[in-house]
């Protein structure tokens, strides 16, 4: 395999899979042109007059939409941890003997480890997607068939919108639709929220297969995917367990130091004066994001401010601010517990988002630039800021991108992260593998300090005053190699052999994943 | 052939961080053979087996088998476990692998050291250590006593000597200049047992013994000996201090004698989990039951000159009952609180910071102080009140307390 220096001094590879690949070039410095990729032509005299799409079984339909050798399948993850029509899917295709697909998910979990043995067996070919748990285990020792691909969530529609790829059937597991493929995430006994992250692979795949345990009568409304882009409808007995599917309720991280962590990011944030009416935030569900959340509502009560929009995952707790009126909208980019599912049914505010609408390289702009602020986590962070969230620092995959990258462009980029995990330093010379790069990245908040940017000078002038524990990346690292025990050694891998690379959310090649030894 | 044994220390199992567990079977020949397990094998598989082979050498083991599961242990819990299973088999040994002690941990404190937050950290916890002190209370306890199970007793031992050596609970950055020095404390054991718990802790580093369960000067007494014994035995400069901890009807009787057992008595503790078991009550959020003994111990210190700390609050989820139990606690006259959650820290900083009507009558005072001094002024007046040298030492505390709390800024005098 043919490897070169990309802009960020990474060594990728310049074809993958077959298809050629280009260079990471730059932050914003690639901008392909031409016209956007497009589905077949359809009429719908082709289909039932009727509007009834449904077929037998997953088989069936599979069989119906010419399912071939090699062909790229994608999946969502809406379902999480409780998703079984994905297995149930790769059970199907492995029963009608067809080999080398290509499985497009929109993430993994670890209940997919299920498909390891078809990934073992050569029913599936390599996964362009997130590689998480076991799967990434998996193709970190080099035992996958093709290489993996990992894009972040914008980078899916991106890939999917300029003919990167180019989805052959999409599976659309739905916990309501009708007979017409009209259907939706906020119902059902599966409940998942939102089903956005399947909207683009509705629009552009070849055919369109909704798998559902509720089929209602036509019409089901509000629906999130259109039925006119669906061709066939599969019913079965369960999507999944509910309960993985989304938690009953989110919770707050008790750990004192991550607790310490978030209310760091919220008295970051009201000191450097972006915490101010009608501002915008990017909210997740990782434990320091919630109990950062819980701190900047205090701060926002006490000083009577409101926010215009928080987007990304909804839980109970951007609910409760929204019902308490300290948020006018939640922009749900996907539903994390049974209250964020609650709310996008009965608030007017709690609005349905897409990768489409927030991250989307190609679109004429996206909401993720126009938040103030966004808190992240990383698996490891470099002193000039470069982060990392696919591999531990043992170069084992163990994450996907998620929207990660695509959140980098907000106004302010907060990566909230402790400075080592156990005898782990986060804080490194080099990261493992690089997925955002430094002058994205405007702070590092950890438990034993805040580094700041260099860059942002302005950010460094409001702050000068504060009491925060502001400091310098270089002099926190020294620390944390102390407490550790000296400079972490770093993993020995096999240079020779790419197992996956990290696209950036343009397309180009930022990194490579090399096989661990 | 000689008949072998085993030996193993440290915790195992799924749910174990930052710690490690260690087996040892001591051989006639063989050699070494270390097999270890390591989360971090990657980053620093070759410095944990240096430092066991470094440890080896240091005992003379030449035949040893060793398994080694480790769940991201830091250096000072590797040796100190390490060490453990090597004392369990060879008991007569007196060696003592001593990690180079951090620079950082030398700093001296002094008798009247600010003590509004004290953290209890169960001595055999390692994992709770190392960023104790980001939580910034003015002091940090190492407990050998209750917290550490009877069978641990000599893992705790090593562990606590091994932290106080090597465990900087400073504050990180710039913000340490803003805030109180950490005081490194220990609970021994009660007496007799807590005699032998000083060689590990007193060449160490050591600021506060707290000795617990205290009923008597004696008791004080005893500690004292074995204190100033190993202090000129080690070279030890820094003064150590005593809290001893009244958990019992007699210790309240008792305890102004004890307050003053010592010049080195530091504060007096209550601990009103015994003392409510002690005289035949159960502890309420409201406290009417230990009301006497808090004032009793109160006036105890207040006489003997000593600080008056009061009890732990133990519900760690109910952080307004917190702020009003530290709200009582300092009305009726104590100084600080126990900790047993780094949350309580900042709510009982807040309560035992000063209110506004007090720093502004303070920051008069300390003008008018200062401008007497100017002046060349013998007597300060205020008004036309006179100010005593004690009125302006509590003034300048409450100025440095409010400082410490955000409520004044550094540059008050400009303003």
């Amino acid at each position: 395999m043919k490897l070169v220096k990309n802009a960020a001094g990474r060594l990728v590879p310049t074809e993958v899979n077959g298809q050629q690949q280009i260079p990471f070039k730059g932050v914003n410095k690639y901008k392909p042109s031409g016209n956007k990729a497009k589905p077949p032509i359809r009429t719908c005299i082709d289909y039932p007059k009727d509007g009834n799409k449904v077929v037998k079984d997953l088989k069936t339909a599979l069989k119906k939409a010419g399912l071939k050798d090699g062909m790229t399948i994608s999946t969502h993850h809406h379902l999480r941890n409780g998703d079984v029509v994905t297995n149930l899917l790769f059970d199907t295709i492995k029963e009608m003997k067809i080999k080398n697909i290509s499985w497009f998910p929109s993430a993994s979990f670890p209940v997919h480890s299920h498909l390891i043995k078809y990934l073992e067996d050569g029913t599936i070919h390599h996964i362009e997607g997130s590689m998480n748990g076991p799967l990434g285990k998996f193709t970190s020792e080099g035992k996958m068939k093709g290489v993996g691909i990992l894009r972040s969530h914008g980078g899916r529609y991106q890939s999917i919108q300029d003919g990167e790829v180019h989805i052959d059937i999409a599976v659309i597991a739905a916990p309501t639709a009708d007979p017409f493929g009209n259907a939706t995430g906020d119902r059902g006994k599966s409940a998942c929220g939102l089903l956005g992250f399947a909207l683009g692979d509705s629009e552009y795949a070849d055919k369109v297969i909704v798998v559902t345990d509720n089929l209602s009568p036509f019409p089901c409304v509000p629906w999130q995917i259109q039925g006119n882009n669906v061709d066939y409808v599969v019913q079965v007995d369960s999507l999944g367990d509910p309960a993985k599917i989304v938690s009953g309720t989110t919770e707050v991280t008790k750990s004192p130091d991550r607790l310490l962590i978030a209310e760091y990011v919220a008295q970051l944030l009201d000191e450097a004066g972006i915490m101010k009416d009608g501002f915008s935030l990017q909210a997740g569900a990782g434990g320091i994001n919630l109990a950062f959340l819980l701190f900047l509502k205090e701060k926002m009560k006490q000083k009577n401010i409101k926010a215009r929009f928080m987007r990304g995952g909804s839980t109970k707790y951007l609910v409760e601010m929204l019902e308490e009126g300290l948020i006018d909208y939640i922009l749900d980019g996907q539903t994390f517990d049974l209250e964020g599912v609650r709310s996008m049914r009965e608030n007017d505010g709690h609005v349905n988002t897409s990768p489409f609408t927030s991250y989307n390289f190609h679109g004429k702009g996206n909401f993720a630039s126009m938040v103030d602020a966004v808190v992240l986590g990383a698996t490891e962070v470099d002193v000039n800021f470069n982060a990392n969230v696919v591999t531990h620092s043992d170069g084992y995959l163990l994450h996907g991108i998620g929207g990660w990258q695509n959140c980098l462009y907000s106004k302010c980029t907060i990566l909230a992260i402790p400075s080592f995990r156990d005898r782990i330093p986060v804080i490194v010379d080099e990261v493992t593998t690089l997925c955002g790069p430094g002058e994205l990245i405007d702070v590092i908040a950890t438990e034993r300090g805040i580094c700041i940017n260099p860059k942002r000078k302005d950010l460094l002038k409001t702050l000068k005053k504060s009491n925060l524990p502001i400091r310098d990346i270089k002099n926190l690292k020294k620390e944390v190699d102390e407490i550790c025990g000296g400079k972490p050694a770093k993993p020995k891998l096999n240079k020779d052999k790419v197992v996956a690379i990290i696209k950036w959310v343009d397309g180009t090649v930022l990194d490579s994943v090399f096989q661990v030894k | 052939m000689k008949q072998t044994k085993n030996y193993s220390a440290g915790p195992r199992g799924e749910t174990v961080r930052s710690d490690c567990y260690i087996e040892i079977e001591l051989k006639e020949s063989g050699g070494i053979k270390l097999n270890l397990k390591s989360k971090v094998e990657s980053m620093y598989g070759e410095s944990i087996r240096k430092l066991i082979l470094d440890m080896c050498k240091f005992f003379s083991l030449k035949n040893v088998k060793m398994t080694v599961e480790d769940y991201g242990a830091l250096p000072f819990t590797i040796a100190a476990r390490f060490e453990t299973v090597i004392k369990r088999a060879l008991s007569k040994t007196k060696k003592e692998y001593l990690l180079p002690i951090e620079k950082k941990n030398l700093y001296p404190t002094k008798k009247d050291h600010l003590r509004r937050s004290r953290l209890y950290l169960p001595g055999n916890e390692p994992k709770l250590f190392v960023n104790a002190g980001l939580h910034n209370p003015d002091g940090i306890i190492l407990d050998l006593e209750d917290s550490v199970a009877p069978s641990e007793k000599d893992a705790a031992q090593l562990l606590v000597r091994n932290t106080l050596r090597s465990v900087d609970f400073s504050c990180s950055g710039e913000a340490k200049q803003r805030r109180n020095s950490c005081e490194r404390m220990v609970r021994i054991n009660q007496l007799p047992k807590g005699l032998d718990d000083l060689k590990f802790i007193v060449p160490h580093n050591v600021h506060v013994i707290l000795i617990p369960k205290c009923e008597s000067a004696e008791q004080v007494k005893q500690v004292d000996v074995e204190v100033q014994k190993l202090r000129k035995l080690h070279n030890v400069k820094n003064e150590i201090y005593y809290m001893p901890i009244i958990e019992s009807a007699l210790g309240v009787m008792k305890s102004f004698e004890i307050a003053s057992a010592s010049r080195n008595v530091c504060a007096l503790s209550i601990g009103l989990e015994d003392y409510t078991a002690d005289i035949g009550t159960q502890r309420t959020n409201e406290g009417k039951e230990s009301l006497f003994a808090r004032q009793m111990v109160v006036n105890a210190c207040r006489a003997a000159g000593v600080q008056p700390i009061d009890s732990v609050f133990s519900d760690v989820s109910d952080m307004e009952a917190l702020k009003q139990s530290a709200i009582e606690a300092r009305s009726l006259g104590f100084e600080g609180k126990g900790c047993i959650h780094p949350r309580q820290i900042k709510v009982i900083h807040e309560a035992f910071a000063p209110t506004n009507d007090e720093i502004e009558k303070a920051k008069k005072i300390v003008a008018a102080f200062e401008e007497a001094e100017k002046k060349g002024l013998g007597v300060i007046s205020l008004g036309s009140k006179m100010i005593d040298p004690p009125v302006v030492k509590r003034a300048q505390k409450t100025i440095d307390l409010a400082i410490m709390n955000n409520l004044l800024p550094k540059d008050w005098r400009k303003q």
